[in-house]
């Protein structure tokens, strides 16, 4: 079954307690942050905790993500030497702007990979559009390797680029939200919207979880683990989605064994499109394809 | 000896004598009576018209005729805001008064200054369900000659019915009182809600001093002391700073990792099989315990499930629940939070109980016997199951015994909610400092690493196995939190025992002994 991405949940990568509890929560991804949430002034600190923690610490079901500075940095190519050979699942890049800096990075990192005899194919990378330029390019971007499994928009970053004031309904990045899924549909990769800052405000992560769900992301980033829960809520089909796809994927496999391609539930015609959506929505309630 | 749960507690202990020694959490019940015989509460008389008003504190416990060897004893309910037990202490040592055995139901940190009288032969016994701050590490570090005992708030009850608690002054603080003393916690500047614990110390003490800072027209209704047991009345400026009486303790935490084992321990809660209409259910005041109550509120709404009654310390979330109807009735015992008072006055399915109804194992009724659910909090569990609640990682005393294992022994599901570690300090081991509640009464672990189900209890593993929770041998948890945190380093102990823990029933489930000093 294909991972599930509702949750990607930022941990400082100088917080050692914090780090050590990432995998507790249940968020489907944990990001350990190299870059952002770390003071200048620590970024050695924080990148040689980070190191020792993936080597240490048990994560459970959740993804593991590291989120390296960029290459533009003094600290970009250092965390990659050091975060690469430890192949978290991921490795997620702040401010990709052009196809040239991606081909850049994923240089760098297999020629590490080479150097330690590491496939090339098992950590992915997530691009992270923070800029107006980014967004402009995100389909190139997100067509460019198939190591790119994951389109994330940085929202507050994009504000400033933009040079616009950040409001509550996000109004301002709302084409950059569309064109950034629109890139990561055409190219069957996941797209993760952007934090919601104010942690207090429970209301107001649901709606925009909902609203982002019904746009097309398929999960979102997430600053305080109090916020988890809200948000598999939101991306929990209801019961009558569940009862829908199970049955169509019950028919499915009976036609299948029959030979049958295209069939009928209801008068509606079922086809791949429709049974895609319904394994989705089982995947999302955590049930087991197979099982049925 | 080792005692039944591998304890090593002496036969005979010096300055209390033989030891009853802890043979199971229900074995002395089964019996339907007890042993010892209760006594008879103290005939005092009146004369017509004689009036009980005192000008001053020191008067009315002048009148009460304190002598050496005395015991008094005080009541919790202004927890960390109360400005009466000090004083009391204060004023009887002023009068010369020693060797004092003082029997408050619990001593939070604003009782500190009493130390001194600790050091000086004021005070040279002390019963108590809890103890905290500076007068914990003292009597760890061996303040007192006699051991200290800790019993329960059922326990409690029962130890003043038989007279092992033997009350020479009961000194009551009151929010409301009238000139007669029938008195109230549930309004006036500092009120405080239920009495619970302080009922039976006015029925059974040779003397009894209501003081309060709030004399109002005769009767003081609703009230929770009766005239006919009080000696004097006394008003004083301020009997406590009600503020610090919930000290955020009813606050829904906001701490993720509490919130978290809040979540998981609702759904073991929901899929336990105790989770039906009619339940009844108890949570603690703060942490992850409290925050359980949220969820399971909103999993009683979303299943349509009414409860039968909320009991223990009630806080304004149990208000809430019963205001909206999710429960039919509330019994307290004592209210964490000032904002439940105007509910006790006013609503007549939130009923205030006494310490033996509520938890004595006595009688025929104690609530805790009716509960279905209880979520416990607990700073060390072993393997075993059995919880530690009194004293902290480096051995000393620094919590309460409270409810704890009156509930635990009366529930049919008892959920302890902890993380398994904090810091660096394992809080799931393979060995803890001190028992106050035994294992076979605790029935399922909530940890954010995963569930731990007694294995007494198979039914309730399979349920929650079936529910798909992460339900995982204590053992192997115990092992994944040592390898995170490390192994502890040993506290050192000496052989002088420094408190007794007297499990419910009043038999001795285990010692504190006196921690070593470095050097």
């Amino acid at each position: 079954m294909k991972k599930k991405r509702r949750t990607m949940l930022y941990i400082p990568g100088n917080n050692p307690a914090m780090l050590q509890q990432g995998g507790v929560y249940g968020a489907d991804s944990i990001l350990l942050d190299l870059e952002d949430a770390v003071a200048l002034n620590q970024k050695d600190a924080a990148r040689i905790l980070v190191r020792n923690i993936l080597q240490s610490t048990n994560f459970y079901d959740s993804e593991v993500c590291v989120r390296v500075n960029h290459l533009d940095t003094p600290f970009g190519l250092e965390d990659l030497n050091e975060i690469v050979p430890l192949q978290p699942d991921a490795i997620r890049f702040p401010k990709t702007e052009t196809v040239e800096e991606l081909a850049k990075l994923i240089k760098i990192i297999e020629a590490i990979e080479d150097k330690h005899n590491l496939p090339h194919d098992k950590m992915t990378i997530h691009a992270m559009i923070e800029t107006a330029l980014g967004v402009q390019n995100v389909f190139e971007i997100a067509k460019f390797s198939k190591r790119v499994d994951a389109i994330t928009i940085g929202g507050q970053d994009l504000t400033a680029d933009m040079n616009i004031i950040s409001t509550k309904d996000g109004s301002g990045i709302d084409l950059a939200r569309k064109m950034i899924i629109m890139a990561a549909k055409a190219n069957k990769i996941d797209a993760i919207d952007t934090v919601f800052v104010d942690v207090n405000d429970e209301e107001g992560l649901r709606k925009e979880t909902e609203y982002g769900k019904q746009i097309g992301f398929t999960g979102k980033a997430v600053i305080n683990p109090r916020q988890i829960d809200i948000i598999h809520d939101v991306y929990m089909p209801t019961e009558e989605e569940i009862r829908k796809a199970y049955r169509i994927m019950k028919e499915f496999k009976k036609n299948k064994k029959a030979g049958i391609g295209v069939f009928a539930i209801d008068g509606k015609m079922v086809d791949a499109p429709v049974m895609t959506r319904a394994a989705h929505v089982l995947e999302l309630a955590n049930i087991d394809f197979d099982s049925i | 000896m080792k005692n039944i749960i591998g304890r090593e507690v002496p036969e005979y202990i010096e300055g209390i004598g033989e030891i009853d020694m802890f043979v199971g959490a229900w074995e002395k019940l089964r019996k339907g009576w007890m042993d010892e015989k209760t006594i008879s509460p103290p005939n005092k008389a009146k004369m017509p018209h004689q009036c009980k008003s005192c000008l001053t504190f020191e008067e009315a416990i002048t009148n009460s005729s304190p002598k050496n060897g005395m015991t008094v004893s005080f009541h919790h309910h202004l927890r960390n805001g109360d400005n009466i037990l000090v004083r009391s202490i204060e004023i009887l040592a002023n009068m010369g008064i020693k060797n004092i055995t003082l029997a408050a139901s619990s001593l939070n940190e604003i009782h500190d200054p009493i130390l001194k009288y600790l050091k000086d032969g004021t005070i040279t016994k002390i019963w108590s369900s809890g103890i905290r701050g500076e007068i914990g590490k003292a009597i760890s570090a061996g303040v007192l000659d006699i051991p200290v005992i800790i019993h329960s708030h059922g326990g409690r009850a029962r130890a003043i019915h038989t007279g092992k608690i033997d009350l020479d002054l009961a000194i009551i603080a009151a929010s409301a009182a009238d000139e007669e003393g029938n008195a109230t916690g549930s309004f006036g500047k500092s009120a405080f809600g239920s009495m619970g614990y302080a009922g039976i110390d006015s029925r059974y003490s040779k003397q009894v001093i209501v003081v309060t800072d709030n004399i109002v027209e005769y009767p003081c209704v609703p009230n929770s002391i009766r005239q006919s047991f009080v000696d004097y009345v006394v008003e004083v400026d301020s009997i406590g700073d009600a503020s610090k009486i919930a000290t955020g303790s009813t606050r829904i935490t906001k701490s993720p990792m509490d919130l978290r084992i809040a979540r998981l321990g609702a759904e073991v809660i929901e899929h336990s099989g105790f989770f039906k209409q009619g339940f009844s259910f108890q949570v603690g005041a703060g942490g992850a315990s409290l925050a359980v109550a949220k969820y399971i509120r909103e999993k009683m709404k979303k299943a349509e499930i009414k409860g039968s009654f909320i009991l223990g310390g009630v806080t304004s979330y149990g208000v809430d629940m019963l205001n909206e109807g999710l429960f039919n009735a509330i019994f307290d015992v004592q209210s964490f939070d000032a904002a439940v008072c105007s509910s006790l006055v006013e609503n007549r399915k939130h009923i205030e109980i006494p310490a033996a109804l509520y938890a004595n194992p006595y009688n025929c009724g104690c609530m805790t016997n009716k509960l279905d659910v209880v979520v416990l909090g607990a700073l060390e569990i072993d393997l075993n199951f059995n919880v530690n609640v009194i004293t902290g990682s480096d051995g000393t005393i620094r919590g309460a015994s409270g409810g704890h294992s009156d509930t635990a022994s009366g529930a049919n599901l008892t959920v302890v909610v902890c993380p398994s570690f904090r810091g660096r300090l394992p809080i799931v081991k393979k060995s803890i400092h001190t028992v106050v509640t035994p294992g076979e009464t605790i029935d399922v672990l909530v940890t954010e690493r995963g569930i731990c189900v007694n294995p007494m209890k198979p039914e309730l593993e399979q349920n929650l196995i079936k529910a798909g929770l992460n339900v995982r041998k204590i053992k192997d948890l115990q092992q994944e939190v040592e390898a995170i945190v490390g192994k502890e380093k040993e506290v050192e102990y000496t052989d002088k025992i420094v408190a007794l823990i007297e499990y419910r029933d009043g038999t001795i489930i285990d010692v504190i002994r006196q921690v070593k000093r470095n050097g």
